[in-house]
């Protein structure tokens, strides 16, 4: 018989989410989409963990939380994707290493 | 209960299970499309619950909006792939080190944390978004502002950041079309029958 789904079920969810979009991080140094969507995924368990203990405690503020995140999030990912644009008109590539070469 | 355990294992193995497939996936179209899945599979988490209204928010913003955007920019910007995925092994040893610590405390968070029974209060009786609505737009009315203050900023970045005039390209000047006479646009000539212009 399966075990009732409580609270520790979701964050660990969260857990392995948020520790997936940290790796995503570490691993693609060379794409920052994909480190942005490790950002998003990130920001997705930590959401996740919000709304569970919204839900655990009855408490409707970690919804309003999480509504908040989500709206940094979009912005994030708006002003991101158009910083790598910029970045890749000018210089061609969306390689994370690359702007330590940058001069001046 | 059975049903409720089931769909939880269900989501919860999807949105793990693409998650990894978006920090690992070659192809980066692939990437955002398995994030599109791990963020579906999250708003079904959040309908288990109970947050109906934030389900469907995450579905909209982020399956309508966001990844959207990033469909757009990863085959707006011609990237070389192979050359991408040459450097991937280096940071292999090292990202897996600084994730299984973090995994690891975040065991041992959970390991020794116990929550105070009794602090749990019942459902409200409202549903989900009108309560929410009732919340948000009283005790966080400035926040609310706030939030909204950041997205018109995002907005105006994104273009300004993005903007360029090109050299060479015509563009159309309202002032200059307006400011035209009768007179600069339109000659009247008398010609004899039979000879051009």
């Amino acid at each position: 018989m399966i075990a009732p789904v409580g609270l520790a079920h979701y964050l660990t969810v969260a857990a392995v989410l948020l520790t997936l979009g940290v790796l995503g991080i570490f691993l693609n140094r060379k794409n920052v989409i994909v480190m942005l969507m490790s950002i998003e995924l990130i920001l997705l368990a930590v959401n996740l963990q919000l709304v569970a203990f919204s839900a655990h405690l009855g408490n409707l503020a970690g919804q309003v939380f999480a509504m908040f995140v989500l709206t940094i999030a979009a912005a994030e990912a708006a002003i991101g994707l158009a910083i790598l644009v910029v970045y890749f008109r000018n210089r061609g590539s969306i390689a994370a290493e690359d702007p330590s070469m940058m001069k001046g | 209960m059975l049903i409720q355990s089931l769909a939880f294992y269900l989501f919860a193995s999807v949105a793990i299970a693409s998650g990894v497939m978006v920090i690992s996936a070659r192809n980066t179209v692939h990437a955002v499309l398995f994030l599109i899945l791990a963020f579906f599979n999250a708003a079904g988490l959040f309908v288990l619950l109970g947050a109906e209204f934030l389900a469907m928010i995450l579905i909209i913003v982020y399956v309508g909006a966001v990844a959207v955007l990033f469909l757009f920019v990863v085959m707006m910007l011609d990237v070389d792939t192979a050359a991408i995925r040459q450097g991937f092994l280096n940071y292999l040893p090292v990202g897996l080190l600084v994730g299984a610590l973090l995994l690891g405390e975040l065991a041992a968070v959970f390991g020794g944390w116990v929550l105070t029974p009794g602090v749990a209060s019942k459902a409200p009786a409202l549903d989900n978004t009108e309560a929410l609505g009732r919340v948000l737009y009283t005790d966080y009315a400035f926040l609310f502002i706030g939030a909204s203050m950041v997205l018109l900023l995002a907005m105006i970045g994104a273009i300004v950041l993005t903007f360029r005039q090109r050299a060479g390209v015509r563009r159309q000047d309202a002032a200059t079309q307006i400011n035209r006479r009768r007179d600069q646009a339109i000659e009247l000539r008398k010609l004899a029958s039979g000879s051009g212009a």
